[in-house]
C-alpha cells in the first residue's frame, strides 16, 4: 500500500470475490430447490456500487472481465454475463452523477430496472442458443436485488471509507 | 464498449458452435477453484453439524443397519461376479464384443448450479483423475448424467433431468428402444415418440440402451409412472420417474468403461485409481 493511488484497490477485488462466492454458494439440502429463484444478483449489485462510487476505477472493461469469470463459474456461454455486465456498467456510468443525488429507495428502483435488463439479456441469449426457456420466476431476482440494494450500498460505502478506496 | 460487445458475441458464438474454448474455460475454472470450494462450505458445515449432534444410540443403530446391508451386498456381489464371468464367457462364445465389466471412481458433489432451471452439478474429480467430457455419472440407484466440462480439480455434470438432455433407453421387459428427455423437474423424464401400440406399461424399468456410444448398456434410468393413450395425439404420453436421487445424492460414481480405462491408464502410466 505504498502508492496511495492504488491503496485499497484490493478491497474492490475482494468484494467481487465475495459476490461471486455468494452467487454460487450451495444451499443446505434441507432448503427447497425453488428458493434459488430468490437469489439476488450479488455481482451486479457490487458492480453497480463501484461504478457509481468510483467511475474512473471500475468501468465497462472491469465489468467485462468480471462477467467472463462469472460465465466460467456458472457454466454459461463465455461472454453471456460479460455482455450483460457491460450494459449494467454502461447504464450506471452514464447515470452515476444523478444516482448519487438519489435517495437509497430511488436508487433501488434504478437497480431493479438495471438488474432486470441484465437478466433479460441473459435469458434472451440463452433462448437464442436454445439453452433455457423464459420463465417469470427470473424476475424475483431483480426484486430481491432491489430490496437488498440499501444494505449492500451502506456496507460497501462503509468499507470504501474505512479502507480509503479512491 | 462496442469492441467488448463484438468480442463477447464472437466468444459466445465460438463457445456455442465449437469446443475450441474448452481449454480456456478449464484454465479459468482452475483459477476460480477456491471460489467453488468456498461456496460449498455452508452446506457442508450444516451437514457436518447435523452429524455431530447425532446421538450415540442413533449412530450405533445406523452402524448396525449398515453392517447388515454390507453383508447382504457382499453376498450379492459374489454372485454377481460369478454371473458376470459366466456372461462374458458366453458372450465370448457368441463372438459378441460387449462386456459387462465397468470400473467406477467415487466422486463427491461440491456445487449445484444456482439457476433452478439448469440441472448442473459440480463434482470434486477432474482432469487429474482422468475424468473426460461425456463420461457417465451414476449414483447408487441409477444413471445421473454426463460430464460436460472438465477442469483440473473438478468437473461439471449435466443431469438427465435437464431440459436439454436426452438419454437413449430401452424397456428392460420388452427391449423397446426409446428416448428419455429431461423435463426440468428432478422427478420426471419424458419419453418421446412412443407409438400408441408400443409394449410399455406403468412400472416398467428403463435401462440405458448404450446406443449413441455415450452411456454404457444396462444401467437403470427410471421407472415408467404414466402411460396415457390420448386419441387426439399422434403418440402416447409416457413419463418416468428417474431411478437416481438426482436432487439428493452427494456421493456419485464416475463410470470408466473398459476401453476408456485403458486409454486413461496409458496416459497415467498405470497410476489409475478407478
Amino acid at each position: 500500500m505504498a502508492d496511495p493511488r492504488i491503496g485499497g484497490l484490493w478491497v474492490i477485488f475482494i468484494t467481487f470475490i465475495i459476490a461471486m462466492v455468494l452467487s454460487i454458494v450451495s444451499l443446505p439440502d434441507s432448503v427447497p430447490y425453488e428458493l434459488g429463484y430468490l437469489r439476488p444478483e450479488w455481482i451486479v449489485l457490487v458492480l453497480m456500487y463501484w461504478v457509481i462510487a468510483l467511475p474512473h476505477r471500475v468501468g465497462v472493461v472491469i465489468a467485462w472481465i468480471v462477467g467472463l469469470l462469472t460465465d466460467v463459474l456458472l457454466g454459461s456461454l463465455l461472454g453471456q454475463h460479460a455482455i450483460a455486465f457491460v450494459v449494467v456498467a454502461y447504464i450506471a456510468s452514464s447515470l452515476y452523477q444523478r444516482l448519487r443525488m438519489f435517495s437509497l429507495w430511488q436508487q433501488s428502483i434504478i437497480v431493479f430496472a438495471t438488474v432486470g435488463v441484465s437478466q433479460l439479456i441473459n435469458i434472451w441469449i440463452e433462448n437464442i442458443a436454445g439453452l433455457s426457456e423464459w420463465n417469470m420466476w427470473y424476475l424475483l431476482a431483480s426484486v430481491m436485488s432491489a430490496m437488498l440494494w440499501p444494505t449492500v450500498y451502506l456496507l460497501l460505502r462503509y468499507l470504501r471509507r474505512q479502507f480509503n478506496v479512491t | 464498449m462496442i469492441s467488448l460487445f463484438i468480442l463477447s458475441a464472437v466468444l459466445m458464438i465460438v463457445d456455442h458452435m465449437s469446443n475450441y474454448l474448452d481449454e480456456v474455460r478449464s484454465g479459468l475454472t482452475l483459477v476460480l477453484t477456491p471460489i467453488l470450494v468456498a461456496a460449498d462450505i455452508p452446506a457442508r458445515e450444516v451437514r457436518e453439524i447435523g452429524e455431530l449432534i447425532r446421538s450415540r444410540d442413533d449412530l450405533k443403530s445406523s452402524l448396525g443397519t449398515l453392517e447388515k446391508e454390507l453383508i447382504l451386498l457382499k453376498a450379492k456381489t459374489e454372485k454377481m461376479a460369478a454371473l458376470t464371468a459366466e456372461n462374458n464367457r458366453l458372450r465370448d462364445l457368441l463372438g459378441s464384443a460387449a462386456k459387462l465389466q465397468d470400473n467406477v471412481l467415487v466422486a463427491e458433489l461440491i456445487g449445484i448450479d444456482p439457476n433452478p432451471e439448469k440441472h448442473e452439478v459440480i463434482i470434486d474429480k477432474g482432469g487429474r483423475d482422468g475424468v473426460f467430457v461425456g463420461q457417465p455419472l451414476l449414483d447408487a440407484q441409477g444413471l445421473m448424467g454426463q460430464v460436460v466440462s472438465v477442469s483440473y480439480f473438478n468437473s461439471r455434470v449435466l443431469l438427465i433431468s435437464d431440459q436439454s438432455h436426452s438419454v437413449p433407453v430401452q424397456v428392460s421387459r420388452s427391449n423397446l428402444r426409446l428416448i428419455a428427455q429431461g423435463t426440468g423437474a428432478t422427478n420426471a423424464l419424458d419419453l418421446k415418440h412412443v407409438q400408441d401400440t408400443a409394449d410399455i406399461r406403468v412400472g416398467d424399468l428403463l435401462v440405458s440402451s448404450g446406443l449413441g456410444d455415450r452411456f454404457p448398456v444396462g444401467y437403470p434410468v427410471g421407472i415408467v409412472n404414466k402411460v396415457d393413450h390420448d386419441p387426439g395425439r399422434p403418440f402416447a404420453v409416457v413419463t418416468a420417474t428417474p431411478s437416481a436421487l438426482l436432487d439428493r445424492s452427494r456421493h456419485v460414481l464416475l463410470v470408466f468403461t473398459e476401453e476408456k480405462l485403458a486409454k486413461v491408464s496409458e496416459l497415467k502410466q498405470g497410476g489409475g485409481d478407478g
